[in-house]
């Protein structure tokens, strides 16, 4: 499909098991050689390929000019990747960590956002703010929040999570050359998450912005994305004892939403629940649950459920598992799913 | 055991610490302990009259373009204005020491700086007549949008001046902002870099005396803003910001060593906010006349008139002229003002993203049915004026 299928090297075809920060990696090592505006920039991204290196290697290949080490300072790495597209560059940066990401808040909200509208089209920012989020690793304070509702109640980002080494290869590549600002997060603890992968032709993913159905099903529609993919997979294979036959959509994105594909889904299923790490109260599953009731009210044989973290500041590690939604949580969910009527 | 007992203890004689090394002389970065001048000074003598005469030029009109969009404020043509007023030397200079290729970054109180820079004023003030967030084309002009929070766009200098350097372009760019803007996170973020990155950028603080209300001394205990450049190993230069040569030679130099790759350069201009912070504030809650009257007497155009009429460059006529030009820019710019922009609800959705999202389509068909129901079948093409 798009630019990145084109890109060029040895497509071998062989197929060995990757990481998804591997394929995170190569899709940033692939976006640079394929168009040399782009550039990489944060802390420790150069010499140490980046705490969780995803970055290791493009200083060594592209140079320090192209993957920079920076001073620590978000809102100054930001602010200068905001000149540098200004110029016609196409950075992608890197927040160290979700908590780490918000002294750049301002500069993502007031400028990165807002710079194709507020020139009235003339000077759209084609950035790259990759944030490492979620918990689940065993993160001290201040490394495990799910920062995407912040990211999604802001006009002017794409807001774009994988949940697969191949979606993290694909959407990352998309997210690079799209013109607009895109908040790309990665689930920290899907990192070491493996697939069979063949780095050197590399599955591409549709434009970002579509959703997929991962399990199709018939009972209910589980909605999530990112972190929460893998427990919505297992909770389905769990609810077959049960009798349920569960349909699993990954969003992908939260913008754009993918209104079409989940509406579609729970009009076949007639129930919904919405899963993910972000707490509840004023979290995406909100918006989430209202746009599948104003599509499919009359479909709906339950309310739409939400299982989120708690609407607590994120726990200290040796507590986490009980703030996670977990399989159990979310088969107990579609257990209130009003399946009286059905019997 | 002790730690003479440790090995290799005995030998050891304490030193600095072993990784401690001066990054940088400080002494070369320390601004001149007074506001550097040219006009009343032997160095007046040296300065080319010719631009002395431009700078007058520049001066009268760009104070006649502040009075004049001020009363636009109170016919309610423009939403606010934030006056540089008693500034015009500092806006002056920022914009005529550039290069057509180099970039400006205004702050909303230097709209006067991206005027004399060439953009049209209107365009300048779509801003602050409250039509369109940017007017212009920031490419076309090598102007910025002008920022509202404060000092945000300082790093957006570095970053462009940064992807210009890496490129091999002879680009420099100079970011302006107010006193109060040194508080902010950002400017210490970005002259960190900028000083790290040995970018070609300019900082212009315009250090007027007042963060709204607020004077200098509730804002910093630095000897003086200029002195903040030496903690990040660039030179500061501390300038006489009502003296248009001073302003001119300073920043010339300071661009001029941008371009020689030698990095960027602090410069507090001192000068005073002559009228409120807007037209919306009161400053005799902040401040007595007597003050205001002391920066009177110092007034950018006086001091260059006296120099000029005084070295005989400039007489009655040449004044008249120079005002009567002034004269004809503000009847303009009144008359394009007087007239009602042009807008298109539909805009509204145009730039949000490349392509409009789903929610985005409805919300503009949405929004379509609403403007039908007002007047009638909308065109797609069809506007309205706004008052």
């Amino acid at each position: 499909m798009s630019t990145a299928a084109a890109t060029a090297g040895e497509r071998t075809g062989r197929v060995k098991p990757a990481t998804m920060a591997q394929a995170l990696g190569r899709a940033l090592r692939d976006s640079m050689a394929e168009d040399p505006t782009v550039h990489v920039l944060g802390e420790d991204v150069g010499t140490l390929g980046g705490v969780f290196r995803v970055t290791d290697g493009l200083a060594k290949e592209f140079g320090d000019e192209r993957c920079t080490d920076t001073p620590l300072a978000e809102a100054g790495i930001l602010g200068a990747a905001v000149g540098m597209a200004m110029y016609g560059l196409r950075p992608v940066v890197e927040m160290q960590f979700d908590a780490f990401a918000y002294p750049a808040f301002e500069q993502l909200v007031s400028h990165v956002a807002k710079m194709r509208n507020r020139t009235g089209g003339a000077m759209p920012l084609p950035i790259t703010v990759r944030v490492p989020y979620g918990g689940g690793i065993g993160g001290v304070e201040h490394h495990s929040d799910s920062s995407e509702a912040y990211y999604m109640a802001t006009p002017g980002l794409h807001v774009v999570m994988p949940a697969t080494v191949d979606d993290a290869y694909g959407l990352l590549r998309e997210s690079i050359a799209s013109d607009d600002p895109v908040v790309f997060l990665e689930p920290k603890r899907l990192y070491w998450s493996k697939a069979d992968w063949s780095p050197d032709a590399p599955a591409l993913v549709e434009p970002i912005g579509r959703a997929v159905v991962r399990r199709p099903g018939r009972s209910a529609t589980l909605i999530t994305y990112g972190p929460s993919l893998p427990v919505c997979l297992e909770a389905a294979e769990a609810a077959t004892a049960e009798g349920w036959d569960l349909e699993v959509v990954d969003l992908r994105s939260l913008v754009p939403f993918d209104d079409e594909t989940v509406a579609a889904s729970v009009r076949r299923t007639g129930r919904a629940v919405v899963v993910h790490e972000s707490s509840g109260f004023g979290g995406p599953g909100g918006e989430i649950a209202a746009r599948v009731t104003e599509r499919c009210f009359h479909h709906l044989e339950a309310p739409v459920l939400r299982v989120a973290g708690f609407d607590i500041p994120y726990p200290p590690p040796m507590q986490e598992r009980h703030h996670l939604p977990g399989v159990d949580r979310v088969l107990d969910a579609v257990a209130r799913l009003q399946w009286e009527a059905e019997s | 055991m002790t730690v003479q007992e440790l090995p290799g203890a005995a030998a050891y004689r304490p030193t600095p610490p072993p990784a401690w090394k001066p990054l940088t002389d400080p002494a070369p970065l320390l601004p001149d302990p007074e506001p550097f001048r040219v006009l009343g000074t032997d160095a007046a003598a040296d300065a080319d009259p010719e631009l002395l005469l431009r700078l007058y030029a520049e001066l009268v009109r760009g104070r006649r373009y502040n009075a004049q969009a001020t009363a636009l404020t109170k016919q309610g043509r423009l939403a606010v204005y934030p006056s540089s007023t008693g500034q015009e030397a500092c806006e002056i200079a920022a914009a005529l020491v550039l290069e057509d290729r180099d970039w400006l970054f205004p702050s909303y109180r230097d709209t006067l700086a991206a005027v004399a820079r060439g953009l049209d004023p209107v365009e300048a003030l779509t801003l602050l007549r409250g039509d369109r967030h940017t007017g212009y084309d920031p490419r076309e002009h090598r102007i910025a949008p002008l920022c509202t929070p404060l000092a945000t766009q300082l790093p957006h200098a570095v970053g462009l001046a940064h992807a210009a350097r890496l490129k091999g372009d002879d680009v420099v760019a100079l970011a302006m902002v107010g006193d109060g803007g040194t508080s902010e996170g950002d400017f210490h973020e970005a002259l960190n870099f900028a000083a790290v990155w040995r970018a070609p950028v300019v900082f212009l603080v315009q250090n007027n005396g007042f963060a709204i209300s607020v004077p200098l001394a509730k804002q910093t205990a630095a000897p003086s803003l200029a002195h903040k450049a030496v903690g990040y190993g660039m030179p500061g230069r501390l300038v006489d910001g009502n003296d248009a040569a001073a302003m001119h030679q300073v920043l010339s130099e300071a661009v001029a060593r941008a371009r020689r790759g030698e990095g960027p350069t602090l410069v507090e201009a001192v000068t005073y906010r002559m009228d409120a912070h807007t037209n919306a504030d009161d400053a005799t809650r902040y401040r007595g006349d007597s003050e205001v009257e002391t920066w009177r007497a110092h007034d950018p155009i006086v001091l260059l008139e006296r120099e000029l009429t005084g070295r005989g460059l400039l007489d009655e006529d040449g004044m008249t002229a120079v005002r009567e030009e002034a004269e004809r820019m503000a009847e303009g710019l009144r008359e394009q003002m007087n007239a009602d922009p042009v807008l298109d609800p539909m805009d509204l959705f145009s730039h949000v993203y490349e392509e409009q999202t789903g929610q985005l389509r409805e919300q503009a068909d949405q929004l379509r049915v609403e403007l039908d129901a007002e007047h009638g079948p909308h065109d797609g093409h069809g506007a309205e004026g706004v008052r």
